[in-house]
């Protein structure tokens, strides 16, 4: 409450008065970041650059030493037949759904743009999976998709067709992880696109009503050019999201069969906390961490010349 | 084509595609649907088929067992100290900062900003391997701190709370200001009460990450009794061959799911609302 009496010196700089805030810089006044700059600093900062160190040392498990081998990791990494193939997994994913959640966020904010009640509910329907945890998530899925008595299994048995069992099948088990993230989290953005298309201000639509503009054309030249800026944040977020994948996979196919569905993040998790090779799965964090930063900033760029152009 | 027969068309046009998004989110809850009905059946008969589901009787005897065994009520206390941890923690500290980033000028605030903004840009991956050492030298595994600290250094919090000062207009801390009244004093007494729709967005925001949150607590936390609802969740379901059946764990299921579905029919409003604002920012 008394900060002026904190630095008496510092004071004649700002504007003076006897106890008061006072207008203009002062050091006291850092005070109200440095305590979120401690956690930002000891468990954001630090870890970045410890990684980043630890990325480059081989650890010893049975001595608890380690040494520094600079890139010597990285060099394996690149030769690891299984990691690259994690890279190409998590990146054929990334391509499966991003897309998906583009088409289909957009097409049921469309639907749901209006304030009667039928249409809130549904809203509720679609967003109300994503509240629900990966551990849940999966063991509904599995219910779905056990070969034996999984609910598609038994309306597939119902048609007379012989039962897929999707999650041991490697050419099925990755796109089986797509629908269901698809399921729990197309409810964001859906409404990332209805609060963008409630942005848009009526009068153009009424101005293509009475041009007799047909919905299809109102479409793509008032809506679709109104909510670019959406368009781009939900691609960029979704491209961030689903490198990540990890829950999904490590539950409900464990990264099988034979490494099919085996994304960066899982590779990462067994190195690092299954076999404890802490150097390898740290640079393998950092290929991750790169690979990240490419895709955001190259869809970025992607997109910002497209407008402007 | 008449312009009444235009809006005709519109209509029925409209009423065409409310009734395929019906359908699709029809769908949409048939697998949770499904699962609520494998709850309702007793293990021994699902081990013969589980088409036996689609019809009655059904049973309330899995949750019953629920409350009899499982670390299921530990694993959701865990779950709440840790989400009520992490959430007043963000808050308080983004509160604090965002405060000091919007209003309280000091040397070298705009440069320690950008380097803040920049921290949103780092995954978790990057730095999970690392802290998880810097936790292990300290000891601190299967601790409720160890699950709730790195939460605390998210970005997004104070980028939040520092566009909502901003927002806020200048005159009102600059008439507390002559009153007088010491920065924090302003901070705590001015300008924080305004800022209760942004609390409640980040609030629920955090809980609910916290909540969900599997890969940090999957890592830190090692023991049963430690788990959080999340992680404990994952072990029954890999462990789900031996477990105690197919009907409990569905049961378990919707069981752990239900808190937090509560939680989302009462704060719908404010969750729908939190999402778009993150949007429009």
């Amino acid at each position: 409450m008394t900060d002026v009496t904190l630095s008496p010196g510092k004071a004649v700089a700002a504007v003076k008065r006897p106890t008061g805030a006072s207008i203009g810089p002062r050091w006291t006044n850092a005070l109200f970041i440095a305590p979120y700059m401690v956690f930002y600093l000891a468990l954001l900062v630090y870890p970045l650059f410890k990684g980043i160190w630890m990325s480059m040392l081989e650890s010893d498990m049975f001595d608890d030493t380690s040494k520094f081998t600079g890139l010597a990791n990285y060099y394996r990494l690149f030769n690891d037949k299984i990691f690259i193939g994690t890279i190409w997994n998590t990146i054929f994913f990334v391509l499966m759904t991003v897309p998906v959640f583009v088409a289909i966020g957009l097409l049921l904010a469309l639907a749901l743009n209006r304030s009667d009640r039928t249409s809130a509910s549904l809203r509720a329907i679609f967003f109300g999976t994503s509240v629900l945890s990966v551990t849940i998530v999966t063991i509904i899925w599995k219910m779905m998709y056990m070969p034996g008595n999984g609910a598609i299994a038994s309306v597939m048995r119902l048609f007379g067709l012989e039962p897929i069992a999707f999650i041991t099948t490697a050419s099925l088990a990755l796109p089986a992880i797509a629908v269901t993230t698809i399921w729990w989290i197309i409810g964001l953005p859906m409404m990332l696109f209805l609060a963008a298309l409630q942005q848009i201000p009526g009068e153009l639509y009424e101005a293509a009503a009475l041009d007799n503009a047909s919905r299809w054309r109102s479409f793509w030249s008032i809506t679709l050019p109104s909510i670019r800026r959406t368009m781009l944040v939900v691609v960029i977020y979704e491209i961030v999201a689903q490198f990540q994948l990890f829950g999904q996979a490590q539950l409900l196919t464990q990264g099988g069969p034979n490494n099919a569905s085996r994304p960066i993040v899982l590779f990462i998790y067994e190195q690092g906390f299954r076999s404890w090779n802490l150097g390898y799965a740290a640079a393998a964090s950092e290929v991750l961490f790169l690979i990240m930063a490419v895709a955001a900033l190259a869809q970025f760029f992607a997109s910002r010349k497209r407008v402007e152009g | 084509m008449a312009a009444s027969e235009h809006i005709v068309g519109r209509g029925i046009g409209n009423k065409l595609i409310l009734l395929s998004v019906v359908l699709v989110a029809v769908i949409w809850m048939l697998p949770i649907a499904w699962t609520l009905l494998l709850s309702l059946k007793p293990n021994s008969e699902l081990m013969i088929s589980t088409a036996s589901a689609f019809h009655p009787p059904y049973t309330l005897k899995n949750y019953t067992d629920i409350f009899q065994s499982s670390g299921v009520f530990r694993w959701l206390w865990n779950s709440a100290v840790v989400s009520v941890g992490v959430t007043a923690g963000i808050l308080i500290l983004s509160s604090l900062a965002g405060y000091g980033f919007a209003r309280a000028e000091f040397k070298g605030r705009d440069i320690i900003f950008v380097l803040v903004l920049l921290g949103l840009a780092v995954p978790e991956q990057a730095v999970i391997i690392a802290r998880h050492q810097m936790f292990s030298d300290l000891k601190m595994h299967n601790t409720y701190p160890a699950i709730i600290l790195p939460g605390l250094s998210s970005a997004f919090g104070v980028f939040l709370m520092t566009q909502y000062f901003k927002a806020i207009p200048k005159d009102i801390d600059e008439a507390a200001m002559l009153d007088n009244a010491s920065r924090f004093k302003i901070f705590w007494k001015v300008l924080l009460p305004l800022t209760v729709p942004a609390q409640a967005t980040l609030g629920i925001f955090s809980f609910l990450g916290a909540w969900n949150d599997y890969l940090w607590p999957l890592i830190s936390a090692t023991k049963p009794e430690m788990f959080t609802i999340t992680v404990g969740m994952a072990s029954t379901q890999t462990n789900f061959a031996q477990s105690e059946g197919l009907g409990f764990l569905m049961a378990q299921a919707i069981f752990a799911g239900l808190p937090v579905f509560i939680v989302y029919l009462f704060f719908q409003k404010y969750i729908v609302r939190a999402v778009a604002g993150a949007a429009i920012n």
